[in-house]
């Protein structure tokens, strides 16, 4: 099963990303178009493809950094506090956790709203709108992201930490290590394995961002100006009927995070990590 | 810890914990306010005169409570598929030694990079040549499909924490294989079985992409991230009728996690750790 729904659609997807393919070869009108690299050579010429391909990579460059940043400071937070602040963070957590993603945007939307959101009234912005401008709408985007994501890393690192057995820390206190000295000598190596999950989940998650920017940009912002690449690919391809074009565009995206990974990959096994 | 820098860190947790809460408190508290006081622009933190007005608009447009059942079906069946289907899929990658293991392992890591957004193309293709547009089945299989690796992949380090020995130690006693694998095996990797069952429920419950693309004429199949951005009109949004709809779609997924909260943590230390 895995196969037919996985390994099929992928071979799909690059098969259809060599064709022309639009609304006349779906509905059998026409013969579908042996291009080649043809739709490969369209997209590489297009200006915007580069412009989304750069916004995408900033955008989820940024998120990855926030969210890994925010939740392991809020995990080492957890350890050093006592249990109904603990449970109060992890409550909250595990709520924004728990927000489905269509929710999570509609709500961040309302609070930033211009005229009848709190956030707007709280600082005394009167009426100026997030989402008008480029990166004010792609750092309501972001907030909302890092809300969301940044449970899974705090809950993973915590339980990571919890499990360093304390007489390891004891001793490199002992030995008068500094709290920095404990976290990087200790600690860090220790979690390295955890870190690369999360880290690598982070990537993969944020890079492919669809939901919160589909609606709280909707469907990519004014004139396109907050489109990441997964956006760009759905509207050429459902909205343009353009799925060859779309097609390519998934398999650019498949082929940038399928390298990321190998690098991060190879990194640690070099660090004589086993996978 | 010296006293004031621990009363600095619990203050700091608490705060970050009003600050993450508050957009749902929000939301809840929006969906109880009256429309005049939606509107107001001097939103207030509270309400004098709450309301299931919100509520009853979005229960009397179409046929929110049929959405539902059918996004719980959904759901529910990609929880139940996946968690069997994962379970006995790490049970094999773990503890049997064949050709092309570590192509598979890593495979399974390579399917979780696929943009499922760009999938939908040639899974709305192949659908619609099996004749499963407009179905349930159109949501559920592709779901199985897209949290099984994840769920492999994490499973894996629980079945690898069960020790060979006890293995060893059941078929000395004369019990079977499949014996061994349900009443021994099951139970002891049943908090990883939580806390991936998490992540599909949650993955399933939140699609918004396959609905949207998959389910094109037959309303009577939507789910619910559909039904709630009928609500939403990004020139004159219902905010009250919003709000409400996104408290119901909230709820039963925090219902599901505070059942789990504690073997998911424990689950998530155990995935990780091998």
């Amino acid at each position: 099963m895995l196969g037919a729904l996985l390994v099929y659609p992928v071979y799909q997807l690059g098969l259809i990303s060599l064709f022309r393919y639009t609304q006349a070869q779906v509905s059998g009108g026409e013969p579908a178009v042996f291009r080649g690299f043809g739709n490969y050579a369209d997209l590489f010429a297009d200006g915007e493809f580069w412009r989304v391909l750069l916004a995408t990579v900033v955008f989820a460059a940024a998120c990855v950094g926030s969210t890994l940043a925010v939740g392991c400071a809020l995990a080492v937070l957890l350890t050093r506090i006592r249990a109904v602040p603990r449970l109060a963070l992890m409550l909250a957590a595990l709520g924004a956790w728990a927000t489905p993603a269509v929710t999570g945007s509609t709500v961040w939307l309302f609070l930033f709203d211009p005229d009848f959101g709190p956030v707007n009234r709280v600082f005394g912005l009167g009426d100026h709108s997030w989402t008008y401008g480029r990166y004010s709408a792609f750092l309501l985007v972001l907030l909302e992201v890092v809300w969301c994501s940044f449970p899974f890393v705090m809950v993973t690192v915590y339980a990571g930490i919890r499990a360093v057995p304390a007489e390891v820390l004891e001793a490199a206190a002992l030995d008068g290590a500094s709290h920095w000295r404990i976290w990087r000598s200790v600690l860090a190596p220790m979690l390295r394995p955890i870190l690369t999950v999360v880290t690598i989940q982070s990537v993969i998650w944020d890079f492919k961002v669809f939901t919160q920017i589909y609606v709280m940009t909707n469907g990519g912002g004014i004139a396109g100006q907050n489109l990441v690449l997964n956006v760009y690919a759905y509207q050429q391809a459902f909205a343009s009927s353009r799925y060859g074009l779309g097609s390519a565009i998934g398999v650019v995206m498949l082929l940038l995070l399928l390298a990321v990974t190998l690098v991060y990959l190879r990194l640690l096994r070099r660090q004589g990590e086993e996978l | 810890m010296r006293r004031p820098w621990r009363l600095l860190a619990e203050g700091t947790a608490l705060l970050t914990a009003l600050v993450v809460a508050f957009p749902l408190y929000w939301m809840v508290l929006s969906a109880f306010k009256p429309a005049g006081e939606i509107a107001s622009d001097r939103p207030r933190p509270w309400t004098l005169s709450p309301t299931l007005a919100a509520f009853r608009r979005v229960f009397g447009q179409q046929e929110f409570g049929r959405y539902f059942v059918n996004s719980l079906v959904v759901a529910g069946s990609v929880v139940i598929a996946s968690a069997l289907i994962a379970f006995l899929a790490a049970t094999a990658v773990t503890r049997f030694r064949f050709r092309f293991r570590t192509t598979l392992l890593i495979m399974f890591l390579v399917a979780q990079m696929v943009p499922v957004e760009a999938l939908t193309i040639p899974l709305f293709f192949l659908m619609r040549d099996f004749g499963q547009l407009n179905t349930l089945g159109s949501l559920i299989l592709p779901h199985i499909a897209f949290s099984l690796p994840f769920a492999i992949w994490m499973l894996r380090g629980f079945v690898k924490a069960v020790p060979e020995a006890l293995e060893e130690a059941a078929y000395l006693d004369g019990a079977s294989r499949s014996r061994f694998l349900w009443q021994i095996l099951f139970p002891l990797v049943l908090p990883g079985l939580v806390a991936t069952s998490v992540f599909s429920f949650i993955s399933a419950w939140n699609d918004f992409l396959f609905a949207k693309s998959f389910l094109i004429s037959d309303t009577s199949q939507s789910t619910l991230p559909m039904a709630l951005l009928v609500f939403y009109k990004p020139d004159d949004p219902d905010w009250g009728g919003v709000m409400a709809a996104s408290t119901v779609m909230t709820v039963p997924v925090l219902v599901f996690f505070v059942l789990v909260q504690r073997r998911l943590v424990s689950g998530l230390g155990g995935a990780v750790k091998d």
